[in-house]
């Protein structure tokens, strides 16, 4: 079944709290796990979609009782481990840290606005055509899990499961994160919003004319052929 | 030896569990194995809090009330026309823009983790990243609204994208009545950052 962080539908939160529009970082270390977070990424030894897998394998009861940046730290923890960067000895403070040979790859002050601003586009060629058009009319699979690895990294919540929506644009190929996020390449396929009625994803839709809209890449949809 | 606030062996759980030290302490060892500069981390939260918000975006939204022309753009391919104003970068690189009116009211959600257009709004706020957002604004987009005061025609359907995918949205909110003439930077006051995800509407003169 999912996963802790697909929570979308979920029952029983309570209200969203609004915030004021300067408040950006609430805590100083909120802002330092962040800043850590993306000066780690550039060091180059992982994807964007093998970091988001790295937060969402985070054991449920750790998930739900960290804090947003909480959950970047135990992220970034398991990157760094996993890739070997650091060792647990390291984490503990067991041993004395090394210099790493990846040293001459640190972000240096001088370099973050060109890094922010060149960002990390997903949009690549591929080889597999558009099988649907807008305004057709497809199901999601049946199952919101990656089809390859079990457990693994999919992009398709469990709410959408099952059901039936229409295309509403292309957006083009895009890398594919259930392959990306597991060392089987970008394997780049067309991707899809798909419009699903309030009704399609819901027993109880709050409106009968309200709408959902997913990015959907081609693999995770069927076509349908009796409509 | 993991420590007691933790479920697992995962290899955060060797770090101190208070948090803000639990940060430090990677911060630290991962400066003292010549990975990060602290100074490069300084200079990434000046970036967020000083130079890249929701302006950006405020502006964009002005533009696109003031200049049909431009506004037709951005509605075709706003990756293009937002970066030519300089807004392009990490977390936006793919961009579409999507406008409300009088029979549809956008709002916009990642329900897997926190996606958000970081070039045009900056860092997303603590509600947009809380639970309690992102597992009912899919739902019940209507009491989420009703969370922030805003309450709309029952003639009003209300479209909510769940960013899946790299796409990331802007909504473009409704254009105030009683604003005729008004410059950009006028405009722009009037355009919240919540007006610009869809829990708001824009600012009355």
């Amino acid at each position: 079944m999912s996963r802790v962080h697909d929570m979308g539908g979920r029952f029983g939160d309570g209200p969203v709290v609004p915030e004021r529009e300067d408040e950006i970082f609430h805590e100083d270390w909120h802002a330092r796990a962040l800043a850590l977070t993306l000066a780690s990424g550039t060091l180059g030894q992982w994807n964007l979609d093998v970091s988001r897998h790295a937060r969402e394998r985070l054991a449920p009861m750790d998930y739900s009782a960290f804090s947003y940046y909480e959950k970047w730290m135990g992220g970034l923890a398991t990157l760094l481990v996993d890739t070997g960067v650091v060792t647990r000895e390291e984490l503990t403070g067991k041993s004395e840290p090394q210099q790493s040979p990846l040293a001459e790859r640190c972000l240096k002050p001088e370099n973050v606005a060109a890094v922010l601003a060149k960002g990390g586009p997903v949009d690549r060629p591929s080889n597999i055509a558009p099988a649907f058009a807008t305004g057709d009319i497809v199901r999601v699979k049946p199952h919101a899990e990656n089809e390859t690895v079990s457990g693994g990294h999919t992009r398709l919540p469990s709410y959408a499961a099952g059901a039936k929506g229409r295309i509403l644009r292309l957006h083009g190929s895009h890398v594919l994160p259930d392959s990306n996020a597991h060392g089987g390449g970008e394997s780049p396929e067309p991707l899809y919003a798909v419009v699903f009625e309030a009704s399609a994803l819901w027993a109880h839709a709050e409106h009968p004319r309200d709408e959902v809209v997913l990015d959907m890449w081609q693999s995770y949809l069927l076509p349908v052929s009796d409509v | 030896m993991p420590h007691d606030h933790s479920h697992s062996d995962d290899p955060h759980s060797l770090l101190p569990s208070d948090p803000a030290l639990r940060v430090k302490a990677l911060e630290s060892l991962l400066t003292r194995k010549g990975l990060v500069d602290p100074a490069a981390l300084d200079e990434i939260i000046d970036t967020y809090e000083n130079k890249i918000g929701p302006r950006n975006g405020a502006r964009v939204v002005a533009r696109a009330w003031s200049d049909p022309a431009f506004r037709t753009a951005l509605l075709k391919d706003a990756t293009a026309v937002v970066a030519e104003l300089g807004y392009y970068g990490r977390q936006g690189e793919h961009m579409v823009a999507v406008e409300n009116t009088d029979i549809q009211h956008n709002m916009v959600v990642c329900t897997l983790c926190s996606c958000y257009p970081w070039p045009l709004l900056g860092i997303p706020p603590g509600w947009y990243k809380s639970d309690a957002y992102r597992a009912r604004v899919v739902r019940e987009p209507r009491k989420v609204l009703a969370d922030f005061g805003v309450t709309l025609p029952s003639e009003t359907s209300v479209r909510v994208w769940d960013s899946t995918a790299e796409m990331r949205y802007l909504v473009i909110p409704q254009r105030p009545s009683g604003t005729d003439g008004w410059d950009e930077e006028a405009l722009m006051n009037l355009v919240s950052r919540d007006s610009m995800i869809g829990t708001a509407l824009a600012g009355t003169p």
